[in-house]
């Protein structure tokens, strides 16, 4: 399938590179508008004798898919906002447990039912801290048909490398939208699996720090006995409250993700180099900022684009370096200012920061961005 | 295989004239009194003993009359008392 | 002989944490005995728990073992089993933690028939957070959060999983420990969803508050109150009030399990597919 255009939607395309992944476990609850995602893989999961399970309910499914990647699978499930509030306890069981699997929230407006049908934004923090507890999480923000499909291999390959659940972030439109795609050959992507242990059983620890930051991660039934559980546990996997032991644990699990951004950001620049204007934008709304932007230059405007494809971590240090470097930056994203907080917190009063906010449903069009570029300059 | 695992628990009813051996852990005993009381034979007893922290100990008093009929093993919640 | 417990325990964890005489640990011993009568290895099987008394048992045994979250062992347990249908796949949960926050997991297991073994220790109360009231706590009685007496009805976990679509149903008691223990076994034989219901004592929170003396005398309050099935089947309800009843009350192996169902469909698909 390589190197011909292919006619893709973005819920169907996340659902081939899921296979493409190594995924061969999903377990899933009907949510629109994330359920085109689930019915790709009913129909295309048993071809490649992959398992695909509806479960009673969205609860079940973080934990099914739990279940199957302490099995050794890679495991998705994709929901949207309502869903993925309900999966929040699992999945900070994943976080403490260093469990990898992948999460694809394909965004609808909030709170509550709210706008199934129409986009949104607004999952932004749930995402970051929707579990309790402190915590790392990784998440992902593609935009176009080529970076949805990348985007979920790299979902996959971070959650193996870094033991951890990554969020794939979609939004409405990004799901139902249909584009034309070339897909590289599955065959050259690079695919990443969990590193196993090289110790023999007796002295496997399934959180070893001796190895790094990320333990290796045996299989159950690999011959390696061990023990999973909530709790705050040692290095043993046992339950421990003893002070030195929770908090070493807790700043390894935290040091794994924030000592290894370089490995973990990503983000698309446009014209950012004689900037005096920066825009901040992902998803959907990173694609208006790009025309916007196209159509202020051509005016003059000079005016450039940050565009995480990582946006948990944030990418904090890019973000103060363009503060440093422009005078204003716009936000634009349908939410009543999510981003924003995490620019400003980032860009730590180096510039202004002004945001451009829609909660009604529809996607902000190129020219309300313009219109602010042309208000601020 | 389910038959032959059903069948099991008879081996263990099988009559086995030796004489009966009590042990009993004392550092799993949670002085419950169980034993005590499911033992068909009043073999066993519990003892004061100021020492331990639920100041008291199971005692066999009586092993002459043990059948070895591991009841008061089963019902051991412990992992306490081993019969041999 | 005593039956060597050791090789199935994580003996550095012993004692364990269970209050004295709490129903629990008998219930474990039952499991241990079962899983070597049916001569599965440590490494083949798969403890999995919620949150609870009951759900601290996986820490003791030398499985592969997971504690996961209140309510859930079922969910996570079906993504265990899915990935590797070789592999024995036991659950152990108790009331509250299986029939309350995991009711809905509990029933759909049933009805999918899936290949795992479900073990409830039904002792009638959150034992862990302090005595409250669970779905089996008997009408009347006292837990912390029904100190007047409880109004609730309760369940009959064994009814409820047999019209859910339970394959092997079965209760016992941990009064009687082989009892208990036979039934196990037969549950560990059966391939579908099977559930066996340890009616259990819970010296603590559900014995003190209902006046019901010590570890001893609650253990004989639970083993007066079951009741045998072919007994039961000529009692009247009011007589069968306060009573649970004991037996085997389903065993079926004529239903098709469901990883062999989805083994057969993934075959058929991919048949269609090479063609
Ligand atoms: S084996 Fe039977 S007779 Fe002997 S002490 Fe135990 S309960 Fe009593
Ligand atoms: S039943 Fe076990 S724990 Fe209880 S008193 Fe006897 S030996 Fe001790
Ligand atoms: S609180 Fe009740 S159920 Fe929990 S360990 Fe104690 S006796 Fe057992």
């Amino acid at each position: 399938m390589s190197n011909k255009l292919e006619l893709w939607g973005g819920n169907d395309l996340i659902a081939q590179a899921a296979i493409d992944a190594g995924c061969r476990f999903f377990a899933g609850y009907p949510i629109t508008p994330s359920s085109e995602i689930a019915e790709q893989l009913a129909r295309k999961l048993p071809k490649v004798g992959g398992i695909f399970m509806q479960m009673e309910d969205e609860i079940a499914s973080m934990g099914a898919i739990i279940g199957a990647s302490l099995a050794g699978e890679k495991a998705m499930t994709a929901t949207s906002g309502p869903g993925f509030s309900l999966k929040q306890e699992n999945l900070g069981y994943a976080c403490i447990s260093e469990t990898p699997c992948v999460i694809v929230d394909v965004m609808r407006g909030g709170p509550s039912t709210g706008l199934p049908t129409a986009p949104s934004q607004s999952d932004l923090m749930q995402v970051r801290w929707g579990t309790h507890g402190d915590h790392e999480i990784i998440a992902v923000t593609p935009a176009f048909m080529d970076e949805i499909y990348s985007e979920t291999i790299r979902a996959f390959n971070l959650s193996e490398k870094f033991r951890i659940p990554v969020i794939i972030l979609l939004d409405e439109i990004l799901g139902h939208l249909h584009e034309g795609v070339q897909l590289p050959d599955p065959g050259s992507l690079e695919i990443v699996d969990r590193t196993k242990p090289t110790v023999p059983p007796e002295e496997y620890l399934p959180f070893d720090d001796r190895f790094g930051d990320v333990p290796p991660m045996a299989n159950f039934f690999e011959g390696y006995r061990f023990h999973i559980t909530g709790l705050s546990h040692g290095k043993s996997g046992f339950p421990t409250t003893d002070v030195e032991e929770v908090d070493a644990i807790q700043m390894r699990r935290q040091r794994k993700i924030i000592g290894n951004t370089d490995q973990i950001l990503s983000n698309h620049e446009y014209h950012l180099d004689d900037a005096e204007i920066a825009v901040v934008a992902f998803g959907s709304v990173g694609r208006s900022a790009i025309d916007a932007i196209d159509e202020a230059r051509k005016q003059g405007i000079k005016v450039g684009l940050l565009r995480p494809l990582t946006i948990w971590p944030f990418p904090e240090k890019r973000v103060l370096e363009i503060a440093k470097q422009v005078k204003k930056i716009i936000v634009p994203e349908m939410s009543l200012g999510q981003l924003i907080l995490e620019v400003q917190r980032a860009a730590n009063g180096n510039a202004d920061i002004v945001g451009v906010q829609e909660v009604g449903g529809q996607l902000i069009r190129p020219r309300e961005i313009l219109a602010k570029l042309q208000e601020v300059i | 295989m389910a038959d032959a695992a059903v069948a099991a628990p008879k081996a263990a009813k099988k009559k086995d004239k030796s004489p009966a051996k009590i042990e009993i852990i004392n550092e799993n005993c949670k002085a419950c009194d169980i034993c005590v009381d499911v033992c068909p034979q009043n073999v066993l007893a519990m003892r004061k003993d100021p020492a331990k922290w639920e100041g008291y100990v199971v005692e066999v008093i009586d092993l002459e009359k043990c059948t070895k009929c591991m009841l008061c093993e089963i019902e051991c919640p412990d992992f306490a008392i081993e019969i041999s | 002989m005593t039956f060597d417990y050791s090789k199935y325990l994580r003996n550095q964890y012993i004692p364990h944490m269970w209050c004295p005489g709490c129903g629990i640990g008998i219930l474990l011993k039952a499991i241990l005995r079962s899983v070597d009568a049916m001569g599965w290895k440590n490494d083949d099987i798969v403890l999995v728990s919620g949150i609870g008394c009951t759900s601290r048992m996986p820490g003791y045994v030398d499985f592969n073992t997971v504690h996961t979250t209140h309510g859930r062992a079922l969910a996570f347990a079906t993504g265990l089993k899915m990935a590797r249908p070789d592999k024995h796949v036991i659950v152990v949960a108790g009331d509250g933690d299986s029939t309350a926050i995991g009711g809905n997991h509990f029933i759909h297991f049933c009805r999918r028939n899936i290949d795992i073994n479900m073990i409830i220790n039904d002792n009638n109360i959150y034992g862990m957070t302090g005595g409250q009231y669970s779905p089996t706590t008997p009408p009347g009685s006292y837990a912390s959060t029904s100190p007047y007496g409880h109004v609730e009805p309760n369940f009959d976990i064994a009814k409820l999983a047999i019209g859910a679509g339970a394959t092997y149903v079965a209760r016992g008691t941990v009064a009687q420990g082989l009892i208990l223990e036979k039934y196990i076994k037969a549950s560990f034989a059966h391939k579908g969803a099977s559930l066996v219901v340890a009616e259990s004592t819970c010296p603590v929170q559900f014995g003190r508050r209902n006046r019901l003396g010590d570890p001893v005398d609650m253990l004989h309050w639970i083993k007066e109150r079951g009741v045998a099935m072919r007994k039961a089947e000529k009692m009247s309800e009011e007589k069968l009030a306060g009573k649970y009843v004991m037996g085997e009350f389903i065993k079926d192996d004529s239903k098709l399990e469901y990883t062999e169902r989805t083994r057969m469909l993934i075959e058929k698909v991919q048949q269609k597919e090479n063609k």
